[in-house]
């Protein structure tokens, strides 16, 4: 049998990416911001492209074809529309978009050439699948299942921002798309914008902030009508227009027409950094219950269209996991799959998926229905515990090595149950914006100081954000009263009643820091402010290392949950290497850092003088 | 030279010939463009292009 590589690729948007399969197997993939350190690193991925080469241990030669995730052309195509249709409007965008384009991404081809001729010489087809295709490949191919209704949702690609298709073996057939500027992605964006939050970034705070939001005002009632009166007229089928009096992403630099905005919603743009107020909270509920209805609708077209009780998603807002579990809820289907790396990221693996089924004609095998084809995420590098000691040598670090991983689980496990914060390297990085036990911090959820103690001294960021529960799945049904699986992080749950706190009198009108440090249930640090936990379910299957140090401090303290947040500082990618991990435990008040075998206790350090982290960007 | 052919190709498939003086237009403008280079990606907007 001849052997299949394709190399995927994403890049000169947002996060660029690597992905590579062989045989239609995915081999790694991992984000170029991971090795550069500059988060959101949207140029060409020639690390993230040197490692996945390594990893396969194939040579750039032996490729069978090079996939990129989207048409330049196409994309060209809709931003000269774009600018006839507005014009004289957005002529400043225009002067500011055509340099980049007239010199480099107009000969995309060429300059893909130029990047990727320093690996070796190109002689295979390069290959460019749509950007929504990319996504609807990503969110299929290695879904569990033979056949499945696909919805991708996001910013925008070409022409598309939604796309409804139907996957079925090694096809996918585009049923219905709905076109720039009409964007669920960037309405929502809009708003992040508004918030004070980083277009593109801060998404996840706004659905951080949305629950803090008084669902019983009037304030809000009144937000959402303002919402679906004026700026965006929702259609039965979830399809939406935008009046585009309100918005400024197409013509201009900015997302939105403020002087509308603060007439609409009689609130200003809330400048970053700024004080948070209930008026901010409500506007985000407001926005975040609006594209909820959008979302449910098109997942209801989804599902009278393709007739499937399968649905695979992809694309950026399939990252809003209080969105996904909406869909969950609405019970429209039996399963749902969301593609882990569902941003721009996930791209690079959706390209290389479309050309090895599509383009190759290659045939897809789906095995247990259960099981997808993302080992579990960890596509990254990993390392061995020789590279780790060579990195703790070179800083003069004071480490134990336990050369039985059951003892230091034992020991680690003590340590989270008296309180102490634990950065937790181990295995292959994940692929995708989430640490899923790899590279991880890791806490007490008991602890009521932890949220408070982990966003202030560790993450150093804003303190109202939420952490998210890595539970052992056979353990859901305690906490939160149904069996689930949430491998990925993509779906809320509401705690189970008995975990729960009562609500002390006039809640809803206490400050938003009085509200969050309530003790609201008996794992605070993980409870959100509406009793809701972006649960990730372990199993042994997925991470025997992360799921053995799960069981061991449920053996210890009855609680099979741990706090888990990805393992970075503001501003900074997770991290990737030793180096990385060591760094950031010196530069934080994390208690103990364990890689691979080794432990480390931050007290035992030498006051090494590190160099300061450059300034980077808060967000 | 691969470029215009792969160029006039899209344009064919698409219909968009429309296309063919502003695009040509926009390239004799590209030096001039070029020489007055900014930052593309303003940091408060979704990178749309």
């Amino acid at each position: 049998m001849t052997r299949t590589a394709i190399l995927g690729i994403s890049a000169f948007y947002h996060d660029s990416a690597a992905a590579l399969i062989v045989n239609g197997k995915i081999i790694a993939a991992a984000h170029e911001e991971r090795f550069s350190r500059i988060k959101h690193d949207s140029r060409f991925p020639a690390k993230a492209i040197s490692y996945v080469l390594s990893e396969a241990g194939i040579r750039f030669e032996e490729m069978s074809a090079i996939a990129f995730y989207d048409k330049p052309f196409l994309k060209f195509e809709r931003l000269l529309e774009t600018y006839h249709a507005f014009a004289p409007c957005g002529l400043k965008s225009f002067l500011t978009a055509m340099p980049v384009w007239i010199k480099d991404k107009l000969f995309f081809r060429k300059l893909l050439h130029r990047e990727l001729q320093k690996f070796g010489e190109l002689k295979v087809p390069l290959l460019f699948p749509e950007h929504h295709l990319s996504h609807a490949s990503s969110a299929f191919y290695p879904s569990p299942f033979e056949e499945a209704a696909i919805l991708t949702i996001d910013g925008v690609g070409e022409w598309a921002t939604t796309t409804i298709c139907l996957g079925k073996g090694n096809e996918i057939r585009k049923l219905k798309e709905l076109h720039f500027p009409h964007s669920v992605g960037l309405l929502y964006s809009a708003f992040t914008y508004y918030l004070g939050f980083r277009v593109n970034s801060g998404e996840y705070k706004l659905m951080g902030l949305a629950p803090y939001g008084n669902s019983q005002s009037l304030q809000t009632a009144g937000f959402c009508r303002k919402i679906l009166d004026e700026m965006v007229d929702v259609r039965p089928d979830g399809s939406i227009i935008l009046n585009m009096d309100y918005f400024r992403f197409a013509t201009g630099l900015t997302m939105t027409n403020e002087l509308k905005w603060k007439k609409l919603l009689g609130i200003s743009r809330r400048e970053a950094e700024s004080e948070i107020n209930q008026e901010h909270m409500n506007l985000a509920l407001a926005i975040q219950q609006v594209t909820e209805i959008i979302v449910v609708r098109l997942a209801e077209t989804t599902r009278n269209l393709t007739g499937c009780k399968n649905l695979v998603m992809a694309g950026g807002v399939a990252l809003n996991c209080v969105i996904n579990s909406k869909i969950r809820e609405a019970g429209l289907f039996e399963n749902i799959w969301i593609q882990p790396a569902a941003g721009d990221a996930g791209g690079s693996l959706g390209a290389a998926y479309a050309v090895h089924h599509i383009y190759f004609g290659n045939s897809r095998v789906t095995g247990d229905q259960l099981a997808d084809s993302m080992n579990s995420a960890y596509l990254g590098p990993q390392y061995t515990d020789r590279e780790i000691e060579r990195t703790l040598l070179r800083y003069d670090a004071k480490y134990t090595y336990h050369a039985d991983f059951s003892a230091l689980s034992t020991n680690v496990s003590q340590l989270l149950a008296d309180g102490q914060i634990v950065g937790w390297f181990q295995g292959r990085m994940e692929f995708g914006p989430r640490a899923l036990g790899n590279r991880s911090i890791l806490a007490d959820p008991r602890n009521p100081e932890i949220q408070k103690t982990l966003n202030l001294k560790i993450k150093f960021r804003e303190g109202f954000r939420p952490f998210a529960p890595s539970v052992l799945k056979e353990d859901t049904v305690h906490f939160f009263g149904e069996k689930m699986s949430s491998p990925y992080m993509l779906f809320v749950a509401s705690l189970n009643l008995p975990i729960r706190s009562p609500e002390p009198e006039n809640y809803a009108n206490f400050g938003m820091y009085d509200r969050l440090y309530h003790q609201r249930s008996s794992v605070p640090a993980i409870t959100h402010i509406d009793y809701s936990a972006r649960i990730q379910t372990v199993t042994a299957q997925s991470n025997p290392r992360f799921y053995q140090l799960i069981s061991d401090f449920k053996q210890l303290t009855g609680c099979g949950m741990l706090v888990n947040t990805s393992f970075n500082v503001r501003g900074e990618p997770i991290v990737c290497s030793p180096e990385d991990a060591f760094t950031d435990f010196m530069h934080t008040e994390m208690d103990y850092l364990v890689m691979g075998n080794y432990l480390m206790k931050r007290s035992d350090q030498n006051r090494i003088v590190f160099p300061k982290k450059p300034q980077v960007n808060p967000d | 030279m691969d470029f215009l052919k792969e160029l006039f190709r899209f344009l064919k498939i698409r219909k968009k010939f429309w296309m063919i003086p502003l695009i040509a237009i926009l390239l004799i403008l590209g030096l001039l463009v070029v020489l007055t280079e900014t930052s593309a990606l303003a940091p408060f907007i979704y990178s749309i292009f």
